[in-house]
């Protein structure tokens, strides 16, 4: 029953993910630092940038292009903003694997720092919007479970589903679900609106508003089985499926027992 | 005479000294019931329903239908402080304040997919064993129309909590009453008091489904009963088992043992369901608003077939006279389902006459033997299974990697085509097992072993078949089609000619079989 | 097949076989244990449940493989419940199988039709009350009945008309007027006009007074979505275009199949797609359906700015939003 949460669209990368998320909670604590510690000097900033280039130039020029003008199979990446970059390449699904409909999530290729590079070489060339600090990522203080779960059932859950599994689109895309995902990456998909999903503006989801939405995401990931196995949460149709095979499976395995004459 | 004894016996000396009960009873408790565990899966379906009363009952007590407006202050925190309705909050409360509250409403929901889910397995055995012929077909259509009422009683019940996925089948609902050519938008105006969603509607039909369905509902399984009590259980075909008897155990004790048994069996099944796995989480759906709908909104199962109809139908609207007929909703919502169910509802009446059958048939059919009906039940099936597919599409398309575009084109061309796909494969197979039959009764029963003959062939030996089993495999009725003359004696053609002759081609092909083993035959074999 | 063929004979039905606890007394009384162990855990379960419902707390959790984190009090109250009712039945039917009489029984049939006789009396009485009532001669008496049975079946049906009130054009307008101010959804705030980047969207309903209550039944009708993109990215006609602003182009939420919220909106297809029956529309094209039942592009709002440059709605919808009805005229 559990399983066939599993068994949804990311089972082959069902490992990774959990590879991914030991190395995301490393890379929450090292941002943690960077945010908190002292501000970085110019120097350091110009040889972060210069070694985001490096590995742009090795890694990404190919298809977004020498200048980030992008080219027939991938957009232009003046402007996107370092939290576009953090989102793509943190959560793996920068640079792709395969051109399929979608993009997926796997394990990323580059380490958190060289995230950060690239980042701050992709921002230091057009400003876009910035990877959010761990100061303002603080949901639990700034958020309310209760307007986030309103937010979430308005904005996100027509395509993530009610409790946030994800659901289908249109031609074979999907939303992918949210469970597991880190605070920061759910801020930059709503600020960037990455691949299929729209943006969300700061002034229509105000800042404190998109904190909200995390801290119901986090409750929602958190929250234990109140009335037994879930059932993947998605709904009636896994509650049919049950009802056929498990419900009406024991009932009618009694009566042929039932009706058997005993020896 | 022990004290025990004394009392049960002034005990009933008082009730049949004013009810003449004995003599009732005494001819009851010897009644027979054949057993067979398909003959259960009807019991499963009475026994659910005992069980919703029961539960539906507990419900009741904590229950607010109401639309009022209330700020939710309970115990589940994600909630807190929000604006909903008494309705929706109360059903919270059910299942966080109340003790074993969770537990009755998940029992509640998961006894009514049982419910409906035995009814459908229950009508299938039915149909396919032929129990509908005569003298059962008022059964057979009481039986169609408890799982109609079990599809909108079921449909209301989900509608209750005014959750975010109630509120959308709601919102759906009020959309095929509104698509009503002519008296729509004002049968929709009545039955929601206004405008959509209004606050009149819960209440409303809270009204029916705590009282007036059920109540429909009690009426019609008790008529139900007493028919199946009055014209005796059908029983499988078999050695000593004819169309004029009933073999099996006499209601007192086995069959009281057993069947009161298989209650608690259902209830504790239903029960362990209630425990174990969570159904209609209606706190993570959130109250309903509409303006807000999650991915993958669903009916339950029962519904599923419709909703999938609903979204595989073409884009169709007539626009005439500044009038609007919304075929994208009618032909699917109402058109189609109507159809099937009077279809349904009139099959006994339909097939007695393709065979011109007025005899009473109290011995089952194997359904390899009617392979017409056999066919066609397969075909309707298949029929359900590929529209319930599409209704659940969207959660099919993101489990298996798929496109929902590509599940609705294959359900938009399958619905038309695999059906009667599936009637000529089952009717083949039927005929195939009546051959293997016939093979079986003449040949005997293949053992494995090998013997060489003195020849130096390798043949394989043949057991003979037990005589129940021979009897079995042969004892069925093999009717030939109906003769209807086209002409008349003096060779003027009658009237009706067309009904008669689509008679006489419905009647061929549902005669179609292979001939069965006789006596003869076997002698025959025996002489060479 | 006709008479002539000599069919397979009916051997009758098998000589019973007893079971061993018919002719063991040891199998029986094993049996009868068997029974008692089984009733015995029924009586487990119902003390599972009690205990359940007394001492574990409500917000009691507890891990089990494949249900995960459970809560323990929901699970063991249900349990408890479960084995108490199903070891009865199991008990029950052990018994019945095992010990009681296990010889089957046979009765007859008999044919349901009435003897002629009995059809004939019948047919007699009904005709015989029939005449001494007059059914046949009172022609009168038939006709007027038969009209006041026809016309008492009409009371009822006039005595719902107050379930609701006569729809008018309530299905026909909106709470959208020339000058109201879009406000998110929730939240009620104003939106201007770069509030939203190129790929936003905004869940949006009309302005209303403080403090007034928003009806569930306006929202239905009202829930409009914003989406932002490229002005070049449209294609529409000039009408069309100048509904839009600065490529934000405002669309009715409600689905114009059945009602459901069409808020799902793919940004680089620039299709909304509706969750329920997966009608699909294309926003460049004035929300035209391209895939699923729908037959009906959604209605556009069109939109503009007020002199402080907030969004408002240049004039009402031009047509009746949501489900289609009978009324609708196109």
């Amino acid at each position: 029953m559990k399983r066939l949460s599993q068994f949804r669209r990311h089972r082959i990368v069902a490992p990774l993910l959990l590879v991914l998320a030991l190395l995301s909670i490393g890379t929450t604590f090292s941002m943690a630092g960077a945010a908190t510690g002292a501000p970085i000097t110019a120097a350091e900033r110009s040889a972060l940038i210069e070694e985001g280039e490096r590995i742009f130039l090795k890694g990404c020029s190919s298809c977004h292009g020498i200048n980030l003008e992008g080219s027939a199979i991938a957009p232009a990446l003046l402007g996107v903003g370092a939290a576009s970059v953090d989102f793509q390449v943190a959560t793996g699904r920068m640079p792709v694997a395969d051109m399929s409909v979608q993009i997926a999530r796997k394990k990323p290729v580059y380490n958190e720092k060289q995230v950060e590079a690239l980042a701050a070489y992709v921002a230091s060339l057009a400003p876009g919007p910035e990877v959010p600090g761990e100061s303002h990522l603080n949901y639990e203080r700034d958020g309310s479970t209760a307007e986030g779960g309103e937010l979430f059932r308005t904005n996100c859950a027509m395509c993530h589903n009610f409790a946030g599994q994800g659901g289908a689109l249109s031609q074979g895309k999907y939303a992918p679900t949210v469970m597991g995902v880190l605070p920061r990456h759910i801020y930059e998909a709503m600020v960037t609106g990455p691949q299929s999903m729209p943006v969300f503006s700061d002034k229509t989801i105000t800042p404190e508003e998109k904190l909200s939405i995390i801290k119901w995401i986090k409750a929602a990931e958190a929250e234990p089985q109140l009335g037994g196995a879930s059932l993947g949460r998605v709904g009636p149709v896994t509650e049919g499926l049950l009802v056929w095979t498990l419900g009406l499976g024991l009932l009618v395995g009694v009566a042929v027992w039932l009706a058997m004459k005993a020896r | 005479m022990t004290a025990s004894e004394r009392i049960a016996g002034t005990v009933a000396n008082y009730v049949d000294e004013r009810t003449g009960a004995a003599k009732w009873m005494k001819k009851n408790l010897n009644k027979v019931f054949p057993d067979h565990w398909s003959f259960l899966l009807g019991e499963i379906a009475l026994y659910s329903f005992v069980i919703l009363l029961l539960s539906g009952t507990f419900l009741t007590f904590w229950f607010d239908p109401s639309q009022r407006e209330v700020i939710y202050d309970g115990s589940y925190a994600p909630l807190k402080g929000l604006e909903m309705s008494a309705a929706y909050a109360s059903t919270l409360d059910i299942s966080f304040e109340i003790r074993g509250g969770l537990l009755m409403r998940q029992i509640h929901h998961w006894a009514a997919l049982i419910f409906m889910a035995a009814i459908v397995v229950h009508l299938m055995r039915v149909y396919f064993t032929g129990a509908f012929r005569k003298p059962r077909e008022f059964n057979w259509i009481i039986g169609v129309g408890l799982l109609t009422l079990g599809i909108v009683e079921g449909f209301l019940g989900y509608s209750l909590p005014d959750d975010l996925l109630s509120g959308t089948g709601i919102r759906i609902a009020e959309a095929i009453i509104q698509a009503l050519p002519v008296v729509g938008s004002y049968l929709a105006f009545f039955a929601f008091g206004g405008a959509f969603p209004g606050e009149a509607f819960i209440p409303r039909i809270y009204t029916v489904h705590v009282l007036l369905l059920p109540g429909a509902f009690l009426a019609l399984i008790t008529v139900h009963l007493m028919l199946v009590w009055y014209q005796k259980h059908t029983q499988y075909p078999g050695p000593g088992r004819t169309n004029n008897n009933v073999v099996g155990y006499p209601l007192f004790p086995v069959y009281m043992a057993k069947a009161g048994g298989f209650f608690f069996i259902v209830f504790g099944v239903t029960a362990f369901l209630g425990a174990v796995a969570s159904i209609n989480p209606i706190w993570l759906y959130g109250p309903y608003t509409p303006g807000q709908i999650s991915a993958g909104s669903q009916p339950d199962w029962y519904m599923g077939w419709l909703d999938g109809l609903v979204r595989m139908a073409p884009p169709l609207e007539t626009y005439i006279f500044g009038r609007t007929i919304s075929w994208n909703i009618l032909i699917p919502g109402l058109i189609v389902p109507g159809i099937l169910f009077t279809g349904m509802a009139l099959y006994p009446f339909i097939e007695s006459w393709m065979t011109g059958d007025k005899r009473e048939h109290h011995l089952l059919d194997r359904p390899r033997n009617a392979p017409n009906r056999t066919a066609l039940g397969v075909m309707s099936l298949t029929f359900m299974l590929v529209a319930l597919i599409n209704g659940g599409n969207d959660i099919i398309a993101i489990t298996f990697d798929l496109s929902i575009n590509q599940i609705m084109w294959f359900s938009r061309i399958g619905i038309i085509v695999l059906p009667p796909l599936a009637f000529v494969i089952t009717k083949r197979l039927c005929l195939s097992l009546q051959r293997a039959d016939r093979d079986l009764v003449l040949h005997g029963r293949e053992t494995g072993r090998l013997v060489m003959m003195p020849h130096g062939e390798f043949v394989e030996v043949h057991e003979p078949i037990s005589p129940e089993k021979a009897w079995l495999l042969t004892q069925h009725e093999q009717n030939p089609p109906l003769a209807l003359e086209e002409n008349d004696l003096h060779g003027v053609r009658r009237p009706g000619v067309l009904k008669n002759k689509l008679r006489a081609r419905l009647s061929k092909a549902h005669a179609v079989s292979i001939p069965k083993a006789t006596a003869d035959d076997l002698k025959e074999i025996e002489h060479h | 097949m006709s008479n002539e063929i000599e069919a397979i004979r009916d051997p009758g039905l098998p000589a019973h076989v007893h079971r061993r606890a018919d002719t063991d007394p040891k199998a029986a009384a094993k049996a009868e244990r068997q029974v008692a162990i089984l009733f015995l855990l029924s009586a487990l379960g119902t003390l599972t449940l009690i205990g359940a419902y007394f001492f574990i707390p409500q917000d009691a959790f507890i891990f089990f493989p494949v249900l995960g984190d459970t809560n323990a009090h929901q699970l063991f109250l249900g349990l408890g419940m479960a084995a108490s009712l199903f070891f009865i039945g199991m008990g029950a039917i052990h018994w019945a199988k095992t010990l009681m009489p296990d010889e089957e029984v046979i009765i007859q049939r008999h044919e349901f039709r009435s003897e002629d006789e009995d059809r004939a009396d019948l047919i007699a009485t009904a005709k015989a009350g029939a005449a001494a009532a007059g059914l046949g001669r009172r022609s009168l008496i038939k006709r007027s009945l038969g009209l006041s049975l026809g016309l008492v079946g009409i009371s009822p049906l006039i005595l719902l008309r107050d379930l609701g009130p006569l729809p008018g054009d309530e299905l026909k307008k909106t709470s959208w007027k020339a000058g109201t101010r879009l406000v998110t959804d929730p939240g009620d705030r104003p939106i201007r006009a770069d509030d939203l980047e190129v790929g936003a969207v905004a869940q949006t309903l009309p302005q209303i007074g403080e403090g007034v209550h928003r009806k569930l039944s306006d929202i239905g009708k009202d829930a409009v979505l914003l989406i932002r993109l490229r002005p070049e990215e449209f294609n529409l006609d000039a009408e069309r275009l100048s509904w839009t602003h600065e490529g934000i182009i405002a669309f009715s939420k409600i689905c114009s199949h059945m009602g459901c919220a069409v808020a799902l909106y793919e940004q680089q297809t620039k299709h909304l797609l509706c969750p329920c029956h997966q009608s699909t529309f294309d926003v460049t094209r004035a929300a035209k359906v391209i895939f699923g039942p729908s037959a009906r592009p959604l209605p556009q709002l069109a939109i503009t700015v007020d002199s402080e440059g907030y969004l408002i709605a240049k004039q009402p919808f031009s047509e009746p939003v949501g489900p289609s009805f009978w009324e609708r005229s196109s």
